[in-house]
């Protein structure tokens, strides 16, 4: 489908492809057998300027939006989704900066983000907190010109990795959720260390660690927004890169749906392609009907962000619920397509159907996300009484 | 003033010269033909042309005149440390040939230090003469000095053909020379003969990839040079009793060196690898245990090929991963692919089959690495393979 | 450092197809690149002027689409790229194709180091590098593996040979050759890209490189092709028979006829 991209973002988006095809995907089953960080690819996504596209060029970035940034991630994910949430991830880091730092803030860490010389990473998860944001136990208390942080984070992705962290932490337990803070923390920060390496299903190539606190001495000019308001940062936050999570499920099903239709084509049985059976046909056609709708709901919501829309919680939760269950299903059927050798490691798409499963669960399960979607019907609704 | 133009009143727009031009520089236009900005003005077209609509003028070059005062067929006899490349005695084997045929000397260029000795054997591998230049400043090969020292011989000389191993010393060296002199040079030759007609050298060698053959002649020029690809003439047997003159010459020098060869380095034994070789010996399950490898290892090594292997051999433990070739391992396309009790799964196919020459050897005359062999061989490889390898060792003389 | 990288511009693939019964090339619509091994140059100088500061030119002879070709180098961290084009350059051979490059590097002028890949991947003849530099009246070093120094007025640098490497030192400005082990070229960034496709690629014709015309183009050119063919390639499968000796004799016998290059 014509999406009518830009000059630039077509540019964009044909980059990413051709770094996914000439540079992640000859590599991704061994960084997925290793479960080895892509630094490499990194240091080629930062060359190309690719971690810079939704960032305003005064902080060096190309001035793109959330549009650019999906582009990016969708042509990633269809070679490797474990390269692309480590890319991802890092805007995950930077957004927060970008929606509350103070310009000096901004100055200080967004341009070395942009370049892609410092990789950030955002850290909310706990053991006790996950869907339910309330349960974080992390604290941060206020000594003089510093906080002190206590505790720790969980399923941190890029987590070790990253030089600069968004952290979420309480700064007054009896205010409930406006009792959260959000801190700019330095990888370097005393205090500061990360536990081992999480063994995960999918998106093995990316580092997923624990982001442990010691009597952590924070500057508090490193507090993002107010105190107060770490809620709202993160809520704020998902609700920008959510449609990223969506264009990295569009481009697992793309992948999945590529490497099935080729397969379909060239596999024989009964003496001809198992492509002209109807039964594959048909799985075929839904594969790709699925994957183009979620891909459109993903552009669509990205380019109504990038538009300057106010309110988008729905529409975000939307994109990444669709697209996310359709990565899942157009994963597992691409498996079903290949039959054996699908779910044999030497074929791509067991890993594909891997990774899928993630987009379900990360950056608000899908269960969370209707709950979203279904809060916002209901007050659109009410409010028309 | 030369080029290229249709005559549009004698083009009746059949298309002859589209199909002719071998750079789709022609197309049609309202039924006349046009010739496009990446024509070479090679004349292919205008020899199709059954209407006389293509009014080509190649008007080359004036050349050099009077070519008759060069005569003789040189060979640059490259050699390091006092041993001549073996490539030169398979230049001196043609070289004599074309010699013979224009009824003119075999002669060998010689630039060394300390290298007498070679050029008895030049003359024992049928040279007439050798242009001997010897000096402790020619110790090792200096792009340099020997471009200086070659084009003085020939322009003092006046050779006809002027012939080089296409090695990396002679390929650097011949290009320097030719643009000196300022005549033609043929590239990695490996077809020399000479028209009976015009007596030119017909200089034919590979392009694209070995896909095309070109044959290309130096009408108008002296002296006419080529590389030759190693490996492709034959030597004559040497005959120590030949005769012929050996001839000193001045080694010219200069203080202003801009170049110097600081270090020489061998590196012997380094294992080649799987994408750049020319030829891959791969074993499979049929070889059917770990240490019969070593019978493809012992075949690599004679031909200067690299191991691969097939993903059986590999998951069986036998070999590591990275000598797998196929699907999941890696995609290759040598000159020869040696599948060596390998049964040809599609997997293994689909990294070897744009390979240009693939022999099989297996006990299995229905498998299906037959489908796609050059060459085939049913047997029983733990037998077939050590003959090859020694009909290969004596071919070779190793 | 000024820095000169010379370009060509070649089929996408060498896999070219030939019309038997006109034994011509069939080039439908085949895509074109730059060599692959010009990549490499172009990469090595981006290094060399990262490392030392300085300018890179590329510099290309071919048709007006080389361009685009040009301006991807542009894309990969080139300054600026000219083309040489001109119906006057057509048919030209190596010795040709070098003398219409100097032309245009004598013009562009202050240079201390020109670049080339190894050879092109459809001539595969690798000579215009050293032609060049004699035309141009500076030493030259082929198959450079590796620079190990570079001042403003010398080099040192590591050759690929047939036995292994050399290591050779030279005066600037030079023109080496490079081959692959080199380096690994970057892809494009973004912000290379926007600047390629806003640039502006300078066409410069024979006058005004004030080429000889008698040096350059088909005039220029000592050879000429009057013959080319495909190469017979069985592509039925021959099975050999015969006792295990007979059939292993017969096979190399077969094999040795394809002449191919052995390594020694």
């Amino acid at each position: 489908m014509d999406y009518f991209l830009t000059e630039e973002q077509q540019m964009i988006k044909e980059l990413a492809a051709r770094i996914a095809d000439e540079k992640v995907a000859p590599v991704a089953r061994e960084l997925d057998e290793k479960e080895e960080f892509p630094y490499e690819i990194m240091k080629i996504l930062a060359e190309s300027d690719l971690f810079g596209v939704y960032i305003p060029e005064e902080y060096g970035g190309l001035g793109g939006g959330i549009t650019e940034q999906c582009l990016v991630i969708e042509e990633l994910s269809r070679a490797c989704a474990g390269v692309a949430v480590s890319y991802a991830a890092s805007g995950l880091g930077c957004t927060p900066i970008l929606l509350f730092g103070t310009e000096e803030q901004k100055q200080k860490y967004v341009p070395d983000i942009a370049a892609g010389k410092k990789l950030a990473a955002f850290a909310l998860t706990e053991a006790n907190a996950g869907s339910d944001v309330s349960g974080i136990q992390t604290m941060a208390v206020k000594d003089g010109d510093y906080y002190i942080l206590n505790g720790t984070k969980q399923w941190i992705t890029n987590g070790g990795e990253a030089d600069v962290y968004v952290v979420l932490a309480v700064t007054n337990r009896s205010k409930g959720s406006r009792g959260f803070s959000a801190f700019i923390v330095e990888k370097d920060t005393p205090g500061l260390s990360f536990g081992k390496k999480e063994k995960k299903l999918g998106i093995r190539a990316s580092a997923t660690r624990e982001v442990i606190f010691t009597d952590c001495r924070i500057p508090k000019e490193n507090i993002l927004g107010k105190e107060g308001m770490g809620f709202i940062v993160a809520m704020k936050n998902f609700d920008r890169t959510r449609p990223g999570i969506g264009a990295q499920a569009v481009g697992i099903a793309q992948g999945a749906l590529d490497y099935a239709a080729s397969y379909a084509h060239q596999r024989y049985q009964f003496g001809q392609p198992i492509s002209s059976f109807q039964a594959i046909q048909h799985m075929l056609a839904d594969m790709a009907t699925q994957t183009e709708a979620a891909r459109a709901l993903v552009y669509a919501t990205a380019r109504m962000i990038d538009a300057g829309a106010k309110d988008f919680s729905k529409e975000s939760s939307m994109a990444k619920v669709f697209a996310s269950d359709v990565a899942m299903k157009v994963t597992t059927d691409a498996v079903q397509i290949l039959g054996g050798y699908g779910y044999m490691r030497d074929y791509p798409v067991e890993k594909m159907m891997r990774d899928a499963k993630i987009t379900q669960i990360y950056e608000g399960t899908n269960q969370i996300q209707r709950n979203i979607i279904a809060l916002e019907l209901i007050k659109q609704y009410a409010s028309k009484k | 003033m030369m080029g290229i133009r249709i005559i549009e009143e004698n083009c009746t727009g059949c298309a002859v010269c589209i199909r002719a031009c071998p750079f789709n520089a022609v197309k049609m236009e309202n039924d006349k033909a046009v010739i496009l900005d990446n024509c070479t003005l090679c004349g292919s077209c205008a020899d199709a042309c059954k209407f006389d609509a293509i009014d080509f003028q190649a008007e080359r070059g004036t050349g050099m005149g009077d070519l008759s005062s060069y005569r003789d067929v040189w060979v640059f006899a490259e050699q390091k440390g006092g041993i001549a490349d073996s490539a030169v005695f398979e230049l001196l084997g043609a070289g004599r040939r074309l010699a013979d045929q224009l009824g003119e000397d075999l002669a060998a260029v010689l630039i060394g230090n300390k290298v007498r000795p070679v050029a008895q054997q030049l003359i024992a591998y049928g040279a007439d003469k050798v242009y001997w230049v010897d000096h402790p400043d020619l110790e090792y090969f200096n792009d340099e000095l020997y471009a200086d020292n070659l084009s003085y011989l020939i322009q003092r000389y006046r050779p006809n053909i002027v012939l080089l191993a296409a090695t990396v010393y002679g390929r650097s060296l011949g290009p320097r020379v030719a643009a000196r002199i300022g005549t033609g040079l043929t590239a990695d030759c490996t077809g020399l003969e000479i028209d009976v007609d015009t007596r030119n050298l017909m200089q034919t060698r590979p392009a694209f990839g070995g896909n095309l053959m070109a044959t290309i002649v130096c009408p108008d020029h002296r002296p006419q040079m080529a590389t030759v690809r190693p490996r492709v003439m034959r030597p004559l047997e040497p005959n120590s009793g030949r005769s012929g003159h050996i001839l000193r010459q001045q080694a010219q020098l200069k203080q202003d060196l801009k170049t110097r060869v600081l270090q020489v380095v061998e590196e012997a034994g380094e294992t080649l690898n799987l994408l750049e070789a020319d030829i891959i010996v791969s074993g499979g399950r049929g070889l059917g245990d770990p240490k019969n490898f070593a019978l493809v290892e012992e075949l690599a090594k004679t031909l200067g090929g690299a191991v691969g292997a097939s993903r059986a051999a590999v998951d069986a433990g036998w070999i590591p991963y990275s000598h797998q070739v196929g699907q999941t391992g890696k995609t290759v396309g040598p000159k020869i692919y040696f599948a060596c009790g390998i049964s040809g799964a599609v997997q293994h196919l689909a990294g070897m089959s744009s390979s240009d020459i693939i022999v099989a050897v297996n006990k299995d005359p229905d498998a299906p690495i037959f489908k796609v062999a050059t060459y085939g061989i049913v047997g029983d490889v733990l037998e077939i393979l050590p003959l090859i390898t020694n009909e290969f060792k004596k071919a070779l003389g190793k | 450092m000024n820095i000169i990288v010379c370009i060509k511009q070649v089929p996408a693939t060498n896999d070219v197809k030939i019309n038997k019964d006109t034994n011509t090339l069939v080039r439908d619509e085949a895509q074109s690149v730059i060599n692959p091994f010009d990549t490499y140059a172009v990469e090595e100088g981006v290094r060399l002027k990262e490392a030392t500061g300085g300018k890179i030119t590329v510099i290309s002879m071919g048709i007006p689409k080389v361009a685009d070709i040009l301006k991807e180098c542009i894309a990969v961290g080139a300054d600026d790229g000219i083309l040489l084009s001109d119906r006057a350059f057509a048919g030209a051979d190596t010795l040709a194709t070098s003398a219409a490059l100097a032309a245009g590097i004598n013009k562009i002028g202050d240079y201390d180091i020109i670049i080339c890949g190894k050879q092109a991947i459809d001539g595969d003849t690798g000579q215009v590098g050293p032609e060049l530099a004699e035309r141009l009246g500076i030493p030259h070093i082929t198959c450079v593996r590796k620079i190990e120094e570079i001042k403003e007025d010398y080099i040192r640098a590591q050759r690929m040979t047939d036995f292994g490497y050399e290591v050779i030192e030279c005066s600037l400005p030079a023109v080496i050759t490079v081959v692959k082990e080199i380096n690994e070229p970057r892809l494009p960034s973004i912000k290379g890209m926007m600047k390629a496709k806003k640039a502006v690629i300078p066409v410069w014709t024979a006058d005004d490189v004030g080429a000889d015309k008698d040096k350059i183009g088909l005039r220029g050119s000592p050879t000429k092709v009057i013959k080319t063919f495909t190469p017979e390639i069985n592509i039925n499968t021959e099975i050999i028979d015969g006792a295990p000796e007979e059939q292993a004799h017969k096979l190399v016998e077969k094999l040795l006829q394809l002449q191919i290059k052995v390594p020694v």
